[in-house]
């Protein structure tokens, strides 16, 4: 593993392009976001920047944003988890065909998912009619904003989850079998303790995305202002006024805050894996994406 | 026979609690991911193959065709080569700030489509850090294919990288390692070790990187200025045409992205298949 004198070349040019492309793609537009805010001439003083943030229409937004998506994670989370189980442990038919169906939301363009859920979501919809009947409004609703944010989140707990389930022992849920544990006994003490740091993975990464995501959402929410107005249209909005000081101020909220949330995840994920770090040896290799 | 029995015993769940699942996670594969995949294509063809046809000749699809295929050309290969300049750095060499760095490259993952694309309008729009300099000389970047490049390469940035690092990392040096002490030039070991080794996982990134390419939404939405027949890629046509009321011309055009998806699922599938077959044939040699 150490490998002092390594002989391989090429180091120095691999590694300052790869610096130099960083920052000319990625670092020095991202970091606009925040001297734009902090430059002395901004656009922004600390006043403003409350100013914009205490405004009820920006703060509905942000409550819907963070709801729905958060709502959302849960919901994929467990259906999430119950597809990995599946396709992991039972024999099923077409699996193959149903695993590399999972990953259609990745694969699929935002704009397109978005315009398919809200025809087939709208009151005269596929599954918007029979919903309707019932009494349930979906599109053009917030519930609108967490089906389409459900879909989006989907293969981010599936992928997360299914690696773990596949490495798992299963010589301790016999070992606990044959001493007479019963499955749900088995479930909890031995199978959920050691999905759990990957499941709140796939949920970070899954709420992330959806608080995030805007192709998929406004075509299906309504966009109705204090209702079903989600922040990144919010800040689309601001822009085409030219109100650059607004978008500005409302990017950098959503981005701090989300930095936040995984970092505390991340947090508890690392408590986590030290308290039980042998049985958590696989899951190395998944909690990488989070910042 | 018998520990064999017992095994199968622990393993199964009760039968009302298989079924259960198996339903459950069945519908939910069905009614979130079979049925609007196959929405897509009866809303498109619902007025038939003429008025497909149609829709999709039109001047504005096909000037929206051909820009998605332009920026995603310009893209791909920039794309891929930061790829494997970062994965080479990064999983060939120990050096400080590494794990800084792999973090930073997946940075646009936590970044929404809307701030990227917003980044590059404080950057180059008319009231941006640049936005004088560039009228001055003429040059338009925000409302044009440019800044439909740059937002791209922002949000595609990690695809390939992320394919290659853990892949690279997992291989190990020893085979490079090898070739250069039996006299093979830097060059001559990358094309003939390192490439071969990966060509499958680099595939799989470049395959994800061109799907995501060309259809990204949110960050091309906000830099384009949505033009027609100049600065509208495939997916905006999209959200044109659906707004005019066009469901037709718009679920037209979004079959021919979903076709791009089925597409990078399928070799997808392929690719990660192959890439097993390589490193499981490698692994009895290698022990």
């Amino acid at each position: 593993m150490v490998n002092k004198t390594n002989i391989l070349p090429g180091f120095k040019p691999a590694l300052g392009f790869t610096l130099l492309y960083l920052a000319l793609v990625v670092l020095i537009p991202l970091s606009t976001l925040v001297f734009k805010t902090l430059a002395p001439d901004s656009l922004l003083t600390w006043q403003g920047y409350l100013d914009i943030i205490s405004n009820e229409r920006v703060q509905a937004a942000f409550r819907v944003s963070f709801l729905a998506a958060l709502l959302a994670a849960a919901i994929a989370l467990v259906l999430g988890f119950v597809i990995a189980w599946t396709l992991v442990r039972y024999s099923l038919p077409a699996k193959r065909f149903f695993d590399a169906i999972i990953d259609l939301p990745f694969a699929l363009p935002t704009a397109v998912a978005g315009i398919v859920l809200a025809s087939l979501y709208a009151p005269n919809g596929l599954i918007g009619k029979p919903l309707t009947e019932l009494g349930f409004k979906v599109a053009f609703t917030p519930a609108g904003i967490v089906v389409a944010l459900i879909f989006i989140g989907l293969p981010f707990v599936v992928r997360t989850i299914e690696p773990v389930l596949q490495e798992l022992d299963t010589s301790m849920e016999e070992a606990a079998s044959s001493m007479g544990a019963s499955r749900w006994q088995i479930f909890q003490r031995i199978i959920f303790p050691n999905v759990f740091p990957a499941a709140l993975t796939g949920f970070a990464m899954a709420f992330a995305r959806g608080v995030g995501e805007y192709g998929s959402v406004i075509f299906i929410a309504g966009n109705m202002p204090y209702v079903s107005e989600i922040v990144p249209l919010l800040i689309i909005t601001k822009l085409e006024q030219y109100d650059y000081a607004g978008a500005t101020a409302l990017a950098l909220t959503m981005l701090l805050v989300s930095f936040a949330l995984l970092l505390i995840i991340n947090v508890v994920q690392m408590l986590l894996r030290r308290r039980t770090s042998e049985m958590l040896a696989p899951l190395a290799s998944v909690v990488a994406i989070t910042p | 026979m018998n520990t064999h029995k017992l095994t199968k015993v622990a393993l199964n769940d009760p039968v009302w609690v298989r079924y259960s699942l198996i339903a459950v996670s069945l519908a939910t594969i069905g009614l979130f991911l079979l049925l609007p995949l196959v929405t897509i294509f009866i809303e498109a063809f619902a007025k038939g193959w003429q008025k497909y046809a149609t829709e999709l000749s039109d001047p504005n699809a096909l000037a929206a065709i051909r820009l998605t295929l332009w920026v995603a050309f310009l893209c791909v290969p920039l794309t891929t080569v930061f790829g494997l300049a970062s994965a080479w750095a990064i999983a060939r060499f120990e050096f400080r700030g590494k794990s800084l760095l792999t973090t930073l490259i997946d940075l646009p993952f936590s970044v929404s489509p809307v701030t990227a694309g917003l980044i590059f309008v404080l950057l180059f729009g008319a009231q941006g850090w640049f936005g004088e300099w560039l009228r001055d000389h003429d040059i338009k970047i925000i409302f044009a294919t440019t800044g439909i490049v740059l937002a791209t390469l922002f949000i595609t940035c990690p695809f390939v990288a992320r394919e290659l690092i853990p892949l690279m990392q997992e291989m190990g040096n020893e085979e490079e390692e090898a070739a250069l002490s039996l006299g093979a030039s830097g060059w001559t070991t990358f094309w003939r070790v390192t490439l071969p080794n990966i060509k499958w996982g680099l595939l799989y990134g470049v395959v994800l990187c061109n799907a995501r390419a060309m259809g990204e939404f949110g960050a091309v939405s906000v830099v384009s200025g949505h033009i027609q027949g100049l600065t509208n890629t495939l997916p905006l046509h999209v959200e044109n045409t659906y707004n005019e009321y066009n469901a037709v011309g718009a679920f037209a055009a979004a079959s021919l992205l979903t076709v791009l998806a089925v597409v990078t699922l399928v070799l997808k599938s392929f690719l990660e298949w192959q890439q097993q077959r390589d490193s499981d044939s490698r692994a009895p040699s290698e022990h």
